[in-house]
């Protein structure tokens, strides 16, 4: 693997009593995508906004977040305000769930296209503005020169997210953070803005990290996934080996709970149970209160430890499953992990 | 709200997979009805309402005094004409004349200056600093907040002409000092307003994004939550604009503002007391006067109001296509 264009060690984030992100490692590099899923509340946003001093006033950062600048690992939370904004925009482009609302109603198009290449590249009105053309073309976007002067309600909502897409881009950004980008959008529109982004990546070589609670669209467009929940990675691994041999039971739950085209089900297989509170997070595995497996007390009283189980392949649990049949009986599969003792 | 609808929500479009939104069903990809944008949609808005044209009407026969007053007037302002003192309106005096003979039309037009100049400059202080401060404290919150606000709240504690009252007590009475006092008056009404709408804005998506992409705090402040916040400030102007020539006929009423015998509408009113009773032109006039700049003001306010409705506009361009 290419050296890392972004990397963020050991994490932490830490509200008051509340700790929303515990120890969260991953890493992405220059061409390729990330893809971070997990249900709402996993810490999946906010691990990655508070990598990028985005997260709320009052949090607790640690860890190192790594950035590949021109070869110069900088690390992001030992750095000033003032430095780290030059980063942001520059260096990291962001697009946000909702596009009714990340763009700004007053403003045209094009001047918030052109702010970033002003303020950050120093461009003029005018080479900001033929950058704005072609960040428009770039994202295909049909006569970029009118829609300079749109206001954004007067475009639809995938035509919004195309147009972040190319704010976040303006810069030439090393990485592309998308949080939850396509799930605002339906699903034909959806599918044209990862066409888009997979096209842009290609041609641009961005590091793309992919936030998302949808298995299908990190399935579709990362090369690695990390999946989160109650603030910790469960398992980590490349896309095709994870959706081949899902190790974790709670990535084989969030599996199992999508629904398959061409079966008629009555009800919908969901994971029973709501994520642990972040105040007081149980003593053992994150995922104990929900695990349709939970093998035996350790799990309960222990908290399991990321372990490569197969080269790339990292899971936090004692249990593994074993296999990738989604149909067969999931209890009946378990296998103990071998597992080091530990505490 | 049909005006609205069709002027705002002018464009459709189907998206690009080719679905169609639910208004127009068309040939062609992308369909844009080039309609006005921006603030030429709200200037056209506001011309459509009688009410807005006539306040409209009214505020620029009292600029047009303002600036050429002096070459309007029938007879000098301090032209004194003693054999003809406190004569009713006539076809010479349309509206009479005082006490010494001088033209109250005359002393009417050449009013409008002193009151246009008091109150724009006051509104103007009140403006740059109330906004800046409210700005400050609602996209800052936390101690900020809370010690711009306090202070604010101190200068809301008092009476507005007393507040006056007593900052022209300290500077000195005058015209400067009090466009000065009122400016000051208007301050924490301006940071109030302000405020509150930054509060609401600060944690919009857009900020958020703005920030993301590299702004720092002023220029998420003056970039993107200005622009945002701008419809009820710009309604408050032309409010205070209003409370701003009553405030200057009050100060130079009570002797405060304008200084004799430079005319003032306050100073008229002032001056006319001793002959309200045979006289009533003498009082009639200058207080119609500012009874109708000031009613234009608001009207004007309100009209702003209904066109520049945040929460309206917001959701028609919020919630456009999606």
């Amino acid at each position: 693997m290419s050296p890392a264009a972004l990397e963020v060690r050991n994490l932490s984030v830490t509200i008051g009593q509340a700790r929303i992100v515990r120890d969260v490692s991953w890493s992405v590099a220059k061409g390729e995508t990330l893809g971070i899923v997990g249900e709402s509340g996993s810490g999946k946003s906010i691990s990655v906004l508070s990598a990028a001093g985005l997260g709320p006033a009052s949090a607790r950062i640690d860890g190192t977040v790594a950035l590949t600048i021109d070869g110069r690992e900088q690390d992001l939370l030992s750095m000033p305000g003032s430095q780290l904004r030059r980063i942001r925009g520059r260096r990291l482009g962001f697009v946000f769930q909702d596009p009714g609302t990340s763009l700004n109603p007053m403003l045209t198009i094009g001047r918030q296209l052109t702010e970033g290449p002003e303020v950050h590249l120093g461009m003029s009105r005018t080479q900001s503005r033929k950058r704005a053309l072609e960040l428009l073309e770039l994202v295909g976007i049909p006569d970029p020169e009118r829609r300079l002067k749109s206001y954004p309600h007067e475009l639809s909502g995938g035509m919004r997210q195309r147009i972040m897409i190319a704010v976040a881009l303006a810069c030439d950004p090393e990485v592309l953070i998308a949080d939850e980008a396509t799930t605002a959008l339906d699903v034909t529109t959806q599918a044209q803005i990862l066409d888009a982004i997979r096209d842009l990546q290609n041609r641009l070589g961005t590091a793309t990290v992919w936030i998302s609670h949808d298995l299908a669209v990190v399935g579709g467009i990362a090369d690695e996934v990390v999946v989160m929940y109650g603030g910790e990675v469960l398992e980590r691994a490349e896309t095709v080996e994870l959706f081949r041999s899902t190790q974790h039971p709670y990535t084989r739950g969030l599996f199992e709970s999508r629904p398959h085209l061409g079966e008629r089900v009555d009800q919908l297989t969901s994971i029973p149970g709501a994520p642990p509170d972040p105040r007081a997070t149980p003593p053992g595995c994150v995922f104990w209160e929900r695990c349709q497996v939970r093998g035996d007390k350790r799990c309960r009283t222990d908290h399991p430890e990321l372990v490569e189980t197969s080269p790339g392949h990292w899971v936090r649990s004692f249990y593994t499953m074993s296999g990738a049949d989604p149909h067969q009986d999931t209890a009946s599969t378990v296998r103990p992990l071998p597992w080091k003792e530990h505490r | 709200m049909s005006e609205r609808a069709r002027n705002v929500g002018g464009v459709t479009e189907p998206d690009l997979d080719g679905r169609r939104s639910d208004h127009e069903v068309d040939d062609h990809d992308i369909v844009i009805k080039e309609g006005p944008r921006g603030w030429r949609r709200t200037v056209l808005e506001v011309v459509r309402r009688p009410v807005a044209v006539a306040s409209l009407l009214i505020l620029v026969v009292v600029v047009v005094m303002a600036i050429f007053g002096q070459w309007l007037t029938p007879y000098g302002i301090n032209e004194v004409n003693i054999s003809r003192r406190l004569e009713g309106p006539s076809a010479q005096h349309w509206f009479g004349t005082d006490e010494l003979g001088r033209d109250i039309l005359t002393r009417v037009i050449a009013s409008a200056s002193v009151s246009v100049r008091v109150s724009v400059i006051a509104v103007a202080i009140a403006l740059v600093v109330g906004v800046s401060l409210g700005l400050f404290a609602g996209f800052f919150g936390g101690w900020l907040d809370s010690v711009i606000m306090r202070s604010q709240d101190v200068m809301f504690a008092f009476p507005e002409i007393l507040l006056a009252l007593a900052i022209v007590a300290i500077l000195g009475p005058g015209v400067t000092t009090a466009t000065i006092a009122i400016g000051i008056v208007y301050i924490q009404v301006f940071a109030r307003v302000t405020r509150a709408s930054a509060l609401s804005v600060r944690t919009e998506t857009y900020v958020r994004a703005s920030k993301s992409l590299g702004a720092g705090p002023l220029r998420q402040m003056f970039s993107h939550v200005l622009p945002n916040i701008s419809a009820p400030i710009i309604v408050q102007t032309s409010l205070s604009l209003a409370f701003a020539v009553l405030s200057e006929a009050g100060l130079s009423f009570l002797g405060l503002g304008v200084q004799p015998p430079e005319p003032s509408w306050g100073r008229m009113l002032f001056d006319s007391r001793a002959f309200f009773q045979d006289a009533w032109w003498l009082s009639v006039f200058p207080g119609l006067a500012v009874f109708v700049t000031v009613l234009a003001c608001n009207l004007l306010g309100d009209v702003l109001r209904d066109v520049l409705d945040v929460r309206g506009a917001a959701t028609t361009r919020g919630g456009g296509v999606r």
